[in-house]
């Protein structure tokens, strides 16, 4: 204990019932030391927090971008998801015009479209002799940023090698119409 | 038999100088946690497993928000000097020394090149102020209206002449911007024939984190 010896003028003497404490006043610091570390750990560790977190995104060529839609790879690979409005999307396996699954509206999250994502990662090395799921994310004018994010950061969950982020084709969005999907 | 008494030496530990090298500590974390500038635009970015932190230097963040607005901001006081130099030529639009350097020390901006000079004669508190700047104009109707385009161009060439090493991109959106505006940046930057980039988010808690490279295609 540190000691701060103080000026013990006129301490009262000891008849008294309530004893002045000014003689000899030792100041444990014991409890000073620990708030200065907490407060330490505190702002060390805010800085670090401070700087936001990058999440890497690869889009595909624009000038190749046509080619994209031909898709040379076998359909029953390929699992299209659409970004609809109103936290909505609409899955589904092949091509828009002959689906292999036909196109099913989930919610983003655990139950939704991670379910959906788990169970295709398992079917597709099954039926094609152990090649990988591609995945094709098509937002629509009315997902919003938050729901990118949230279907990129599915890819990462889910642990999807092969993706990438493309163009919404028209009939898409007019599928994504008739159904009510997109906000307007 | 008398007993030896082994004297008891005191267990009191004097803490005054545990204090004082923790109040140092302190007081040095204190200050180095450096002041930031106020965003020019507040955004609120969606959050996401990711950890991977932005990397320190030679980084370009746009940011997306408040209905569209497009700003954009580069790290090194150097990158944006050479930066400005190049944009002045393109404009054709003459920066004093003072204005050059003022402009170095700006973190982030918003406006389009006519009004550069007036922003940079402002100071941090009045830049600051909601709504004052519109955005960084981006239509492509002519080659120069597109001056986000051209900025991002320009920081690209500042970094690679200065340091020789290529300029990131990262794209700060707020959540609830829909994706068309957010897709015009992305445009602009595959015009550049720029197809990596990051989006930049907080953590999301409750899920472990996966990283995991995306393949190039």
């Amino acid at each position: 204990m540190a000691e701060l010896n103080q000026d013990s003028g006129g301490g009262k003497k000891g008849g008294g019932k309530v004893r002045s404490k000014k003689q000899g006043g030792r100041v444990d610091l014991t409890a000073m030391v620990d708030l200065a570390f907490l407060l330490i750990t505190f702002f060390m560790l805010t800085t670090s927090l401070n700087k936001p977190n990058a999440m890497d995104v690869t889009v595909p060529d624009k000038n190749k971008e046509n080619l994209e839609d031909r898709l040379e790879v076998a359909d029953d690979r390929t699992t299209t998801i659409l970004l609809a409005g109103n936290n909505k999307l609409v899955w589904y396996s092949g091509l828009f015009d002959d689906p292999i699954e036909g196109p099913e509206t989930v919610d983003y999250g655990a139950d939704g479209i991670r379910k959906v994502l788990l169970r295709r990662l398992e079917e597709v090395p099954q039926r094609t002799n152990g090649e990988q799921l591609i995945v094709v994310i098509r937002p629509s004018d009315d997902a919003t940023h938050k729901n990118l994010v949230d279907i990129l950061d599915e890819m990462k969950i889910v642990n999807t090698q092969i993706f990438s982020l493309g163009t919404i084709q028209e009939v898409e969005n007019e599928f994504l119409r008739q159904h009510n999907l997109l906000s307007n | 038999m008398a007993r030896a008494k082994v004297k008891r030496a005191s267990t009191v530990i004097d803490m005054t100088a545990m204090c004082d090298v923790s109040f140092l500590l302190l007081t040095f974390f204190v200050l180095t946690a450096t002041a930031r500038q106020p965003e020019a635009l507040e955004v609120d970015t969606p959050a996401s497993v990711t950890q991977v932190k932005i990397p320190d230097d030679k980084l370009g963040m746009v940011t997306v928000g408040d209905g569209g607005k497009l700003f954009f901001g580069v790290k090194g006081p150097q990158i944006r000097t050479r930066m400005l130099e190049i944009m002045s030529e393109k404009y054709n639009i003459q920066f004093s020394e003072e204005e050059v350097a003022r402009f170095s020390l700006m973190e982030e901006f918003g406006v389009p090149m006519h009004n550069l000079k007036q922003l940079i004669a402002m100071d941090m508190e009045q830049r600051a102020t909601r709504g004052l700047q519109p955005g960084i104009p981006n239509d492509t109707t002519n080659n120069l209206s597109n001056e986000m385009f051209h900025w991002i161009h320009s920081a690209r060439t500042a970094t690679a002449a200065l340091y020789n090493e290529q300029m990131r991109i990262s794209i700060k959106g707020d959540a609830n911007e829909k994706y068309p505006d957010i897709k015009k940046v992305i445009d602009i930057l595959q015009d550049q024939n720029l197809n990596r980039f990051s989006l930049i988010t907080k953590l999301k808690g409750g899920i472990e984190g996966i990283e995991v490279e995306p393949d190039t295609e």
